[in-house]
């Protein structure tokens, strides 16, 4: 018998059952069918302002910093006064991202690369797929837009995200991602960030940049 | 299973522990840090006793449809081109893994912190194999160094001080000035960050575990602070998890309410930094990723403890609150537990893994205080079920002759009230007269296992059950 009956077959004998019974399909395929959305805190369940006001609370207090600007044509300028005021060289890799490829880069004196990262870039932007207010997460979907290696490999990770694809919970931001590949279709990744990276291995004390990014700037998109 | 461990000898690790001042001085952060943050994140959230209901709910009706949810998961992650092995002890996993990485013509393996990959042995047989695995969190990293098994399941080189940690650095990174500057905690932390950087971008095959494993979409998710576990998986041409039949849960918004207590549990933090949602290989579009996709599902003993009162041990999410919060644990550390699973969560875990009879000693170190099952995020008896294995290990006649007949004439007496309640007011009484003046005892006969570390206190005089009397005919009267 194969590893893969005998363990289903124990995992039968102990639970007293055979597998087939109709009653206990039709309560798992409903299960998945259905998704209920359990316990969502109140915490994230508010609209506009502050919905927005929420966010960055939250995610300043996972020591990301936060900057909103008025429209996408505001984000260079922002993106290249954040890399001058933290003395960063104005380099900036990011993917192919159309929301980020309009934007008027040749504003300012940064030289933009484009594609995933080798692990030798300084600073990368990132368009996030969502952000969520409950706890200041931003969810990234993976894809030549925005490569996975560009949450991880650089030093300074920068994230622009929407106001309006600001949610209030995740479960907000499953609902779209079902939209957008279907229901139970996902992206290769998707990445929840809140915050940059950090350990606490030595001594319990906190320490950032472990081996994702020392800092996380996000870029909230007001209009 | 054959594994190594000193379980058997817990009495004489917890006494070498009790006696080692590096370790007691490590042992302070666990005391100082965890229990606060915790209490602080789950006082600021209303709905946090809610969730664990919810979290319990949850891996409660996953696991009585263990066996629907595998099959919908497995079937998922085929369609998203990925691979499912089944292993039905460490043996067999062991060997898959190993088959996938001479597929992969691996050189080097880099590791994302994974509990099942430590209690499968996976990096000593990769070793002998010719293929070199590396821990990448920091802490598995400092402990893979050391030789060790993780003393904590989600710090494991919590029993390690920095300067412990420097003298590592020193003999390992020889490659690096011998003069440099490793003074501060810092300093260690960006050297193992450059050190670990060449490793991610030259490995050959990532290996991580998985926190949580989506029946719904075919998705394994992983969650962590660092970031090393999304490096792992993401720059190799492999990327293989490793995961428990017990990970599972139906879908994304199960999975949500799981991770709303897992980090407030276990670090105090609101949400972790990293949570990964992996689905199947790279697409086709896609400009980075893993080529190819395994997961390794291990048993190893799970399926056998479906439907008996260890059933509920299978909730555990590895948080660690219950040993954040022990006073056995604070006061021996981990490794004293002798295997990989320490703590409450281990004391009840080890002996249905590696057997009463090795493990018997780890459910006995247990005030029962309760404080485990007061934080354990998804609600797991621990006591009752470390009270459990006492009773088999007793109904087993694996409980030491001395203990056993200490029992035996306790249940004569306990079985006689009238004399029970004679022998006691008589006792107490003359313990409360010989001791009235100190108030404490240095020494009694048959007590030198307490009266060794600290002084017995002298009793009132009274029973409780005496006084019980009184007060309650007090009361009525």
């Amino acid at each position: 018998m194969s590893a893969r009956d005998d363990i289903l077959g124990n995992i039968r004998r102990s639970l007293g059952v055979k597998g087939s019974e109709t009653i206990r399909r039709q309560i798992v395929q409903d299960r998945l069918e259905r998704a209920p959305r359990g316990v969502i805190p109140a915490r994230g369940q508010v609209s506009g302002e502050e919905r927005v006001a929420l966010f960055k609370t939250m995610a300043e207090a996972s020591l990301a910093t936060v900057t909103e600007v008025e429209s996408a044509a505001d984000v260079p300028q922002s993106i290249a006064l954040f890399l001058r005021n933290h003395n960063l060289p104005a380099t900036l890799r990011m993917g192919d991202d159309l929301r980020l490829k309009v934007m008027p880069w040749s504003e300012t004196a940064l030289e933009i690369s484009h594609g995933p990262s080798e692990g030798r870039d300084l600073n990368a932007v990132s368009h996030a797929f969502g952000g969520v207010a409950e706890t200041g997460t931003l969810a990234m979907i993976s894809g030549p837009e925005n490569p996975s290696t560009l949450n991880f490999l650089p030093d300074n990770h920068i994230i622009v995200v929407s106001a309006k694809d600001i949610a209030s919970d995740y479960e907000s931001v499953w609902s779209k991602v079902r939209f957008t590949f279907g229901k139970g279709g996902m992206p290769r990744t998707v990445n929840w960030i809140t915050g940059p990276s950090r350990s606490g291995d030595i001594e319990q004390t906190l320490l950032l940049g472990a081996h994702g990014p020392r800092r996380l700037h996000v870029v909230v998109v007001r209009e | 299973m054959n594994v190594h461990s000193t379980s058997p000898q817990f009495k004489q690790n917890a006494t070498r522990a009790l006696h080692d001042p590096q370790l007691q001085k490590a042992l302070n952060n666990v005391k100082q840090g965890f229990i606060d943050k915790r209490k602080s994140a789950a006082d600021k959230l209303p709905e946090f006793e809610a969730l664990r209901d919810a979290a319990h709910d949850i891996k409660n009706h996953t696991l009585e449809h263990l066996d629907l949810y595998l099959e919908a998961y497995e079937e998922k992650v085929k369609a998203s081109g990925g691979h499912v092995h089944f292993a039905r002890n460490a043996d067999e996993a062991r060997e898959i893994i190993l088959s996938i990485c001479r597929k992969a013509d691996a050189k080097t393996v880099t590791k994302g912190k994974s509990m099942i990959s430590e209690e499968i042995g996976i990096n000593h047989y990769l070793e002998a194999n010719g293929i070199r695995p590396i821990e990448t969190d920091l802490g598995e990293y400092i402990i893979q160094l050391r030789n060790e098994l993780p003393s904590h399941i989600i710090a494991p080189a919590v029993h390690l001080n920095a300067t412990q940690v420097e003298q590592d650095f020193r003999r390992v990174h020889t490659h690096l000035d011998a003069k440099r500057d490793l003074s501060e905690p810092v300093q260690l932390l960006t050297e193992a960050r450059a050190v670990l950087r060449e490793r991610f971008l030259a490995a050959d095959v990532g290996i991580t575990g998985a926190n949580f494993l989506v029946a719904e979409t075919g998705t394994s998710i992983i969650v962590t602070n660092e970031g090393n576990g999304d490096l792992t998986q993401i720059l190799p041409k492999t990327h293989i998890v490793l995961a428990s039949i017990e990970k599972l849960v139906p879908t994304l918004e199960d999975a949500s309410q799981l991770l709303r207590v897992l980090a407030r549990s276990a670090t105090g933090q609101e949400m972790s930094v990293y949570t990964t949602f992996s689905t199947g290989p790279r697409r086709s579009a896609d400009a980075d990723g893993p080529a190819n996709y395994h997961v390794v599902l291990i048993d190893n003993g799970r399926s056998a403890m479906l439907g008996t009162s260890f059933e509920e041990m299978l909730r555990c999410i590895r948080c660690g609150a219950c040993m954040n919060h022990c006073p056995v644990y604070h006061a021996v550390g981990g490794h004293a537990y002798g295997w990989v699973y320490p703590g409450p969560m281990g004391a009840v875990l080890t002996p249905s893994l590696i057997g009463v009879d090795k493990a018997g000693h780890l459910p006995n170190a247990s005030t029962f205080c309760g404080r485990c099952e007061s934080v354990c995020p998804v609600r797991i008896p621990l006591p009752k079920l470390m009270r459990h294995w006492r009773e088999r290990e007793f109904e087993r006649h694996l409980t030491p002759a001395s203990v056993r007949s200490g029992l035996g004439l306790w249940g004569f007496f306990a079985k006689r009230p009238a004399l029970y309640r004679f022998a006691t007011r008589a006792a107490m009484a003359t313990l409360g007269f010989m001791g009235r003046q100190r108030g404490r005892f240095r020494w009694l006969p048959l007590a030198k296992g307490w009266t060794a570390y600290r002084d017995f206190p002298a009793p009132q005089g009274e029973t409780f059950q005496a006084r019980w009397q009184r007060e309650r005919k007090g009361r009525t009267a």
